[in-house]
């Protein structure tokens, strides 16, 4: 536990806001932070947690600005960082975006938060719909259409080796919620969990393993833990409710082969292969491969079937860009740089191809949503929306 | 969104005119009401970005009685950051904030007593009292819980005020309020008190129906709330193995938490009371098997949860082994990893290495080394060493990986090899040596100590196959005053065996190094070992052989890991600041008491009392086998053996012990050991010798004085047993008062004492008298008489 203080700090370290909560620490240490982070950078030694001298600053970076926290404790790091990282979210539903100008036009507001989300270094109320009830007026809620919608979005992370190895195959899966419902309803969700059906006897009936399944704050654990019941009192808007992973290997969707041959001083070729690994009736939509040239490539040539190809120098890298994609399908780029005479000193390794992809109607782990039970003492209709997504998640295939 | 209609704030920065303060004056004693906002709001500004406005105190504090809760805040905020500096003025608020905790809005009481907690002067704490006691007993739980927290910060300020005043009680009472958040901060406060000042445990210290309160409110507190009452319940020690059952049955469901510092929690309880469970047990089984998706989900969060995580893990995979032992690919480094969370990756991947995973480790070592981070690169190269060290069937593949890296001829990746090829060889003697040829060649390159030493150490111990080991040696030798310590000290010991092993025509050379070590250096390590070869060479060539050139023990397959006290300590901090340094609360945090956690002892209910653990016989059957670290230990032994390249060689000195009862206290009880006394013996006279050590070892000169204990033997390197001892003389005789501590996880037994030949003739009188068993933090004294011997 225990945050001795929390600040803002701009990109060059100046501190653009600060709330004392312990008053055990000079406020001034703070002036020591920024010599240290450029220290540890240049040693090429960053950490997010730096001690000095008695005091450990423990911050993250969110665009240009440093969320940095003090004490001189044995503090709970899990604490101070999932809270940082909350006050970042905290910002952004109240401003819509945090950066120097947001703090500096808002500072009063942002006093008011420090005051009510942490006491004395203990995190308190960080939840932004109870938030509004302290420090802005909140209305009592009452919708003329009760409605509810659900996003199962999976998210798929695959690590392939050089070669052509699947090194790490995972789907990490959430269900998003938007509620506007009136009153306090109870909610009950249904999935088709492997679990509860084995248990209650539909162990033959289409279901999925889920590996590790993580909670918003509003579910009842313990019943989960009893019998798999997903029941909550949902909080207004929208807020994600559940997420959860799953090991199972899948043929990665989207497959790329690429032939990379370099002709050191004059130029590089590329030849890649995309295929998709889908179901034919299936499609991906925005699919983006990412494919990383050399910094110093130029005059770049393209030729493709299918999609555009863009360079883009500031990622030193070609976008090959397929609206859509159907399954079982099998595109071919090509691609040409220019390589200066002069080798670049500074070696860039080997960066990844990525890939970004959009299906939709489609989940890989075949989880589906089996019913949402809303139950409210007046008894309204609600109308419950389902949507699958498939996406990308940290998508990447190295390179030879 | 909240803006939206709202002018910005930024307009309050914008006054940089001169008489700024005494315009601000004039408008904070206005009498319309929104202009004193307004210029309340301008002095906020002014003091975000650091201006003094300390001048307006009395203006703003004039402002303080207002039904604005807006401008109440601002008000209540200015006073935090001046009151210090103002303390008689600051008394001026203290009816405003007696009142405002009578105020019927509870969000005005609560305000009012949390920022009074905040105001760190000591006359305004005493005021604070009063209006604290009935904010504990708000009917509003918003209050109370604001009150809770209070009792922290006074606490902070004035302990025994608190102890006085009996808001201890009061906060213990806070345990059972009906609301959730009120029990949370209830918990946090007393966690904290406790941690200041360990006489509140009498007051405060949990049962097991505290604990079941707690449990309760687990299931209904904010996702913060959950992290302070497990923390909490982490502390407490559960009267037998059902009850740590119980409590780890109510626990396990937090690992479904979304939030990173509730699941850390909850697996430091799982972690710590599973301790006390039948570790082969279904239930144990079970419990490993419900952590290790938790761990691994945790890779997904934000890259500092992540560090914080791996670190966890980290001491996790060095516990129990087993939770994590099939999830070797979740730890593969991903490109954009940033480099701390890389680093700490790659540890656990070696931690986790078998046979069964070598291949797959090995190719992403491989592909890891050609990366461009440098400090990544050769940490890589470092742990195919490792790899190699660990898994024998897969030392072939690594050293052959290794010699591709080193063709690579990248300078960082080639040192880096070399070192950890000397481990190699170590470690199997007599296999790769055909390799060295290769080394050989990048002799050159070598531009770094720790590589320059290793290089030297294997031209010295292969001296015999190498044929011009003479010239690489002497090559060394002519820059040596330049060399950093550790290479001076390696290029002697490699001479010095080059001449045991080739006599013929290194004569020379070695009477160059030892001069240069022995009448050229102001380095007391070098210059020692050189004159120990000096002699040994001048006196005795055939003992200097046996020295020098006896048989190393293997080094151990586990480096660098933690020893088990200090882990079981650790693993009691998970995901504080502690698990991720790595060292105990006490090493950084400033004043803090010498208490220390371990994890509770195995137990079982039914046949237990309260000063009985029962502990299984030498403990070693029912343990879970736990990695032997071998005490790292200057030794002069291994000096002497040149085998001092670095922290991790110096804890393989010694073969693993075995775990018997006996061994961790005679293996190291060489307190006035041999090395010593050959040393002495031939320069100076026994009674000299006396003299000098005698001052070493706090030896009295006068009969009364008995000298304080001082630590001998650490329970760091004593696998647990501390000796802390002195030398005293007691009716003309001498003793040797010895406490012996049990600071491990067993009970010890079967002691024994051997006192070596020493040149002081002190022999033992008394066989050792000491109880048969020593159990887990119990201390024992014993008196040995001694006497000198009659020769």
């Amino acid at each position: 536990m225990s945050a001795s203080a929390v600040y803002i700090l701009d990109v060059k370290g100046k501190v653009l806001i600060s709330r004392n909560y312990r008053g055990d620490i000079d406020m001034s240490v703070i002036d020591k932070f920024m010599p240290l982070v450029m220290d540890r950078e240049d040693d090429g030694n960053v950490t997010p947690i730096i001690q000095h001298g008695n005091v450990a600053f423990t911050y993250i970076k969110y665009n240009n600005l440093y969320l940095v926290s003090t004490t001189k404790k044995n503090a709970n790091m899990s604490i101070v960082f999932s809270f940082l990282h909350k006050l970042v979210q905290i910002f952004l539903e109240y401003f819509k975006e945090l950066e120097e100008e947001s703090i500096r036009d808002n500072f009063v507001l942002i006093y008011e938060l420090l005051d009510e989300v942490m006491d004395f270094g203990f995190p308190q109320t960080t939840d932004t719909k109870i938030l509004q009830e302290f420090i802005t007026q909140a209305k009592g809620i009452k919708y003329r259409k009760n409605e509810v919608f659900l996003d199962v979005i999976e998210s798929v992370n695959l690590l392939v080796s050089a070669n052509g190895n699947v090194l790490r195959s995972e789907i990490v899966g959430c269900i998003k919620m938007r509620v506007y419902l009136s009153g306090m309803p109870e909610l009950r969700l249904g999935l088709n969990d492997k679990v509860l059906f084995e248990s209650t006897g539909r162990g033959k009936s289409k279901s999925v393993e889920l590996e590790d399944v993580k909670f918003h704050q509003c579910v009842r654990l313990s019943r989960f833990e009893n019998d798999r019941t997903i029941s909550f009192i949902p909080p207004d808007g929208e807020f994600e409710l559940m997420s959860y992973r799953l090991n199972t290997h899948v043929k990665p969707l989207i497959w790329v082969e690429s032939v990379i041959e370099r002709h050191a001083h004059s130029r590089v070729e590329y030849m890649i292969k995309a295929k998709s690994q889908f179901k034919r009736r299936s499609t991906a939509n925005n699919v983006e491969i990412i494919l990383p040239v050399p910094a110093d490539a130029d005059s770049p040539k393209f030729k493709t079937t299918v999609g555009s190809c863009k360079y883009a120098p500031d990622q030193n890298s070609v976008v090959w860009t397929v609206k859509s994609f159907p399954g079982g399908k099998e595109y071919l780029m090509r691609a040409h740089f220019g390589l200066p005479s002069v080798i670049a000193e500074d070696s860039e390794g080997k960066p990844p191809i990525h890939v970004k992809f959009e299906i939709p109607y489609f989940t890989v782990s075949g989880i589906q949503v089996r019913y949402l039970k809303i139950i409210e003492k007046s008894g309204y209709q609600a109308l419950p929306w389902v949507r699958y997504i498939t996406q990308n998640g940290d998508y990447q295939l190295r390179t030879q | 969104m909240w803006t939206g209609t709202k002018m910005t704030d930024s307009k309050y920065f914008t006054t940089t005119k001169k008489g700024e303060i005494f315009e601000l004056k004039a408008e904070l004693n206005s009498d319309k009401k929104e202009k004193k906002k307004e210029a309340v709001k301008k002095v906020i500004a002014s003091m975000t970005v650091g201006k003094d406005v300390s001048a307006l105190f009395p203006d703003v504090v004039n402002c303080m009685q207002t039904d604005n809760l807006e401008l109440k805040k601002l008000v209540y905020l200015y006073l935090m950051n001046y009151a210090k500096s103002q303390p008689d003025m600051a008394i001026m608020a203290v009816n405003t904030f007696v009142k405002d905790c009578e105020d019927s809005n509870p969000l005005i009481r609560a305000l009012a007593v949390r920022t009074m907690g905040c105001i760190r002067v000591d006359k305004i704490t005493e005021y604070l009292c009063e209006p604290l006691r009935k904010c504990l007993k708000d009917e509003d739980p918003y209050v109370r819980k604001t009150a809770a927290v209070c009792v922290a910060k006074l606490h902070d300020i004035n302990a025994q005020l608190v102890e006085d005043q009996g808001f201890l009680d009061l906060l213990r009472d806070l345990l059972s309020d009906s609301n959730p958040m009120v029990v949370a901060n209830a918990v946090a406060a007393i966690s904290e008190i406790l941690d200041a000042s360990p006489s509140a445990h009498q007051v405060l210290e949990m049962n097991s129906n505290t604990i079941n309160k707690l449990l309760t409110a687990l299931n209904e507190c904010t996702e913060w709330g959950q992290v302070f009452i497990l923390d909490a319940i982490s502390n407490f020690t559960p009267k037998d193995d059902k009850e740590a059952q119980s409590i780890c049955e109510r626990v396990t469901p937090r690992l479904a938490h979304a939030n990173a510092a509730v699941v850390l929690s909850a697996v430091k309880v799982v972690m710590k009371f599973m301790e006390m469970l039948e570790p082969q047990s279904d239930y144990v089984t079970m419990l490993m098997k419900k952590l290790a998706p938790p761990l691994v989900t945790l890779l997904s969060a934000e890259p500092e949860i992540q560090y914080v995580a791996l670190r966890n893990i980290n001491l996790i995979v060095q516990k129990r082994p087993e939770i994590l032992k099939n999830e070797m690919k979740v730890f593969f480094v991903k490109y954009n990893d940033p480099i701390y969370v890389k680093l700490e990756k790659l540890d656990i991947m070696i931690r986790l290495t078998s046979q069964g995973n070598i291949a797959q480790v090995l190719a992403e070592l491989k592909e890891y080394a050609t990366e461009v981070d440098v400090d990544f690169v050769r940490k890589s190269v470092r742990a195919i060493g490792r790899c190699a060290i660990k898994v024998e069937q897969a030392a072939e593949r690594c050293v052959s990986t290794l010699l591709d890296l080193i063709q690579t001829k990248v300078n960082y990746v080639v040192q880096e090899a070399i070192v950890v090829i000397k481990d190699i060889f170590r470690k199997y003697p007599n296999k790769y040596e055909s390799i060295i040829a290769t080394l050989c060649e990048n002799l050159d390159t070598l531009d770094e100590p720790e590589a320059r030493a290793s290089m030297i150490w294997i031209i010295g111990e292969y001296a015999e196959r190498i044929d011009n080991a003479d010239e690489l040696l002497e090559s060394f030798l002519e820059g040596f005053q330049d060399e950093n310590a550790q290479v001076q000290l390696q290029l002697l010991t490699a001479i010095v065996k080059l001449f045991l092993k080739r006599p013929t025509n290194t004569q020379e050379l070695v009477q160059q190094v030892l001069s240069l070590a022995t009448q050229d250096s102001d380095n007391p390590d070098l210059r020692d070992r050189g004159y120990i070869y000096w002699r040994l060479l001048s006196t005795d060539p055939a003992a200097a052989k046996e020295v020098v050139l006896a048989e190393k023990p293997l080094i151990s397959e586990e480096t660098d890991l933690i020893e088990p006290t200090l882990l079981d300590e650790l693993i009691c901090h998970i995901s504080s600041l502690a698990s991720v340094y790595h060292k105990p609360p006490s090493a950084f945090v400033e004043g803090r008491a010498g208490f220390r956690r371990a994890l509770p002892p195995r137990s079982q209910s039914g046949n237990l009392t309260d000063e009985q653990p029962i502990v299984a016989e030498g403990g070693a059957p029912t343990q879970i086998p736990q990695a032997t670290v071998i005490p790292g230990a200057d030794s002069l032994l291994g000096d002497l053996l040149g085998m001092d390249l670095g922290p991790s060689m110096q804890q393989q000195m010694y073969p693993p012990a075995p775990v018997q009862s006996q061994t961790p206290v005679q293996s190291s009880m060489d307190l006035l050991g041999e090395g010593l006394d050959t040393l002495l013996g031939p320069t100076t006279t026994g009674g000299d010798a006396l003299g000098g050590l005698g001052d070493i070892f706090g030896m009295p000169q006068s009969q009364a004085y008995v000298p304080p204990q001082e630590v001998w033997l650490t329970a760091a390197k004593g696998k647990g047993l501390e000796i802390t001892g002195a030398m005293c003389r007691k009716n003309g005789q001498i003793f040797m008062e010895m406490t012996f501590t049990n600071r491990a996880m067993q009970t010890m037994g079967g002691f024994a004492i051997q006192f070596n030949k020493n040149s002081f003739g002190l022999m033992q009188a008394e066989p050792l008298n000491i109880q048969n068993q020593l159990y887990v933090g119990f201390q024992t004294k014993v008196l040995i008489v001694r006497s000198l011997s009659t020769h």
